[in-house]
């Protein structure tokens, strides 16, 4: 289903939840709306769903306009964060019940049913009530339960959530999959970046109500548009004064800019290990983190602090070694623009100065 | 000192408990069954008790069906503001606070020959006061918050979202109420009516105001079992408060079970 929003508000009493909020989603496309708790998310997507209503703005679906459309009418599937399984029904009937309300014969809920049950998993489990499954298998309840109907867009609200970590990557892939192979156009919200990153074929930022960046998860990362998505995607370190970083001087003429490096921008080690020790300064080693798969770096360049990680195959650094390392490029901000700056002295490295 | 305590509690629990049934059983029982039976096929006292019945199944029934809406209302509506939920909140709790016999003469001086709406009533037949629609109404007054209290947690226990994903799933609220939030709250509500019976078969206060205690007319059973204590008829009024005793105890039983089963669910 394609999926078109314009100038949509949300406002709870004085609290303004999604404001100003347009996009349009190609159909069969799977969306992550990303952005910290309390941003909005999950109330655009209960707006898409009919189960709260716009302020102001307009939902439309295949070009024709459902702000009026009651949920029961939009042709929607919803997987709640807590999955609001009935819990007095066995699977089965939970995921029977769309079916059931649409008034379809016997045998075709059967074999709906027994398909879907089959596709996410569950067989042999149809007889058993909520309260005896695992967070992964409510999970995949709900959302057969959701698919039942054959809805045109899948909306999931944190759909991970109450899943513990192990498992919780485990039923990622497993989503992408079962999505693609159904090709239903779907949306989720989350939290956690590593998820939209991983799950979704675009994503839309969300912060304070409105969105902030849409794009894929590449696009975001590479060309954040705003300070927001720069810090929110990725790790990164701010730094206040940039332009006593070599290779970055230029910084100055911008006066009030502060600097955004994410860890992998900076490479550190022995002098010898640089192409280009032109471009390069003295550190010194601060702190090291055992990251599990790396080591994670505070290096200290006079009264900047930088991070950034290491690979465990190299010689191990001990705190208070000097280092020497290469800033690659930084997102600079200041309040009116973002962009991003490439060490000078990499690109250039034999400035002339006239 | 612990033994002292126990001995106490003991002791408070069979006077205020155990001799007074003891007392009821005797008492009835002063002139063996044939007393018993003459006391009860009275003719005031089977209309009282045909009255009691009346009034139980009517008020049980309507207390039932708003309550649980009133119920619903208050949880899940979304067009009722927080301020008037809040007051009908309070509200709902009025026949908690009040006196039943004070609830009783407010439906007297509301809808009495003397009233306009009384009046009115009158004119086309229809009597309220004195006669068994103000008896209901009185006992529905107080045992109106009862069944709201008892449904109304369950409500806000199990949450809206079921009720939500059953809507995105094309149900309808009708739908919705019997396949999703029934099941949820049904021990809630016979609960709830279990504590309705009790209480009108109880009533005494709003329904003796209202009723005016006409033999065979607007007398129940506590109303008459008064009046034959008032008549120096004891084996009478006890064999009638036997009789609602009994009741009383199968309710308890019923009670028992209904709270077991709720927690449970």
């Amino acid at each position: 289903m394609h999926i078109e929003v314009r100038g949509l508000k949300k406002q709870f009493g004085d609290f303004q939840a999604v404001n100003d909020v347009s996009f349009e989603i190609e159909k069969g496309h799977l969306i992550g709306l990303l952005g910290p708790s309390g941003g909005g998310k999950t109330s655009i997507l209960r707006m898409l769903a009919g189960l709260e209503s716009p302020s102001s703005g307009d939902i439309i679906f295949h070009g024709k306009r459902v702000n009026d459309l009651p949920p029961q009418e939009r042709g929607i599937g919803f997987v709640f964060q807590n999955y609001a399984l009935f819990k007095h029904m066995t699977v089965y009937d939970n995921v029977s019940f769309g079916l059931k309300v649409k008034g379809q014969s016997k045998e075709f809920i059967r074999e709906r049913v027994m398909s879907l049950v089959e596709l996410t998993g569950l067989k042999g489990f149809e007889h058993r009530y909520p309260h005896q499954l695992s967070g992964g298998q409510r999970q995949r309840v709900a959302f057969a339960r959701a698919l039942a109907p054959e809805p045109q867009l899948l909306l999931l609200d944190e759909p991970f959530a109450a899943i513990d970590a192990k498992i919780r990557t485990e039923l990622r892939t497993w989503l992408k999959d079962m999505i693609e192979r159904v090709g239903i156009t779907s949306i989720f919200v989350t939290h956690d970046q590593e998820e939209a990153i991983e799950v979704a074929d675009e994503i839309m930022i969300i912060n304070k109500g409105r969105l902030e960046q849409k794009g894929s998860p590449w696009e975001i990362y590479k060309n954040p548009q705003t300070q927001f998505v720069a810090s929110f995607i990725g790790e990164s370190t701010i730094v206040e004064n940039i332009e006593r970083l070599k290779g970055f001087e230029e910084a100055a003429n911008w006066p009030g800019t502060q600097a955004l490096i994410r860890p992998e921008y900076i490479e550190i080690g022995k002098l010898s290990e640089f192409r280009l020790p032109s471009a390069t300064f003295q550190g010194t080693v601060k702190h090291l983190h055992f990251r599990g798969s790396e080591w994670m770096v505070e290096v200290q360049v006079g009264d900047i602090k930088l991070i950034t990680y290491r690979s465990l195959e190299k010689d191990v650094l001990q705190p208070g070694d000097e280092v020497t390392v290469l800033i690659h490029r930084a997102y600079l901000f200041n309040d009116s623009d973002t962009w991003i700056m490439e060490n000078r002295l990499k690109v250039d490295p034999m400035p002339i100065h006239i | 000192m612990k033994k002292l305590w126990i001995t106490l509690t003991y002791l408070v629990f069979i006077i205020l408990l155990i001799i007074p049934i003891i007392k009821i059983f005797t008492g009835a029982w002063e002139e063996g069954w044939d007393g018993f039976v003459e006391a009860l096929s009275r003719k005031q006292s089977l209309h009282a008790l045909m009255m009691t019945g009346i009034i139980v199944v009517v008020v049980t029934a309507i207390n039932t069906v708003f309550g649980v809406m009133l119920a619903l209302y208050l949880v899940r509506a979304g067009w009722i503001g927080k301020r008037m939920k809040q007051f009908m909140n309070s509200l709902v709790d009025l026949p908690f606070a009040v006196s039943p016999v004070i609830g009783g003469l407010m439906i007297v001086l509301l809808l009495g020959p003397s009233s306009i709406m009384g009046a009115f009533f009158e004119d086309i037949g229809f009597k309220v006061v004195y006669a068994l629609p103000g008896m209901i109404l009185a006992t529905l007054f107080v045992t109106f918050p009862l069944m709201v209290r008892e449904v109304m947690p369950v409500l806000q226990e199990i949450g809206s979202q079921q009720e939500e994903a059953a809507s995105t799933l094309g149900a309808y609220s009708w739908y919705t109420f019997w396949h999703v939030t029934w099941p949820s709250i049904r021990w809630g509500v016979i609960y709830g009516v279990v504590l309705t019976v009790a209480r009108s078969l109880g009533e005494f206060g709003a329904v003796l105001v209202v009723s005016g205690n006409i033999m065979n007319k607007t007398q129940t059973a506590t109303t008459l079992v008064y009046q034959d204590v008032e008549n120096f008829n004891v084996i009478a009024a006890n064999s009638i408060a036997l009789v609602l005793a009994a009741f009383s105890v199968g309710l308890l039983l019923l009670m028992e079970w209904a709270k077991k089963r709720k927690e449970v669910h």
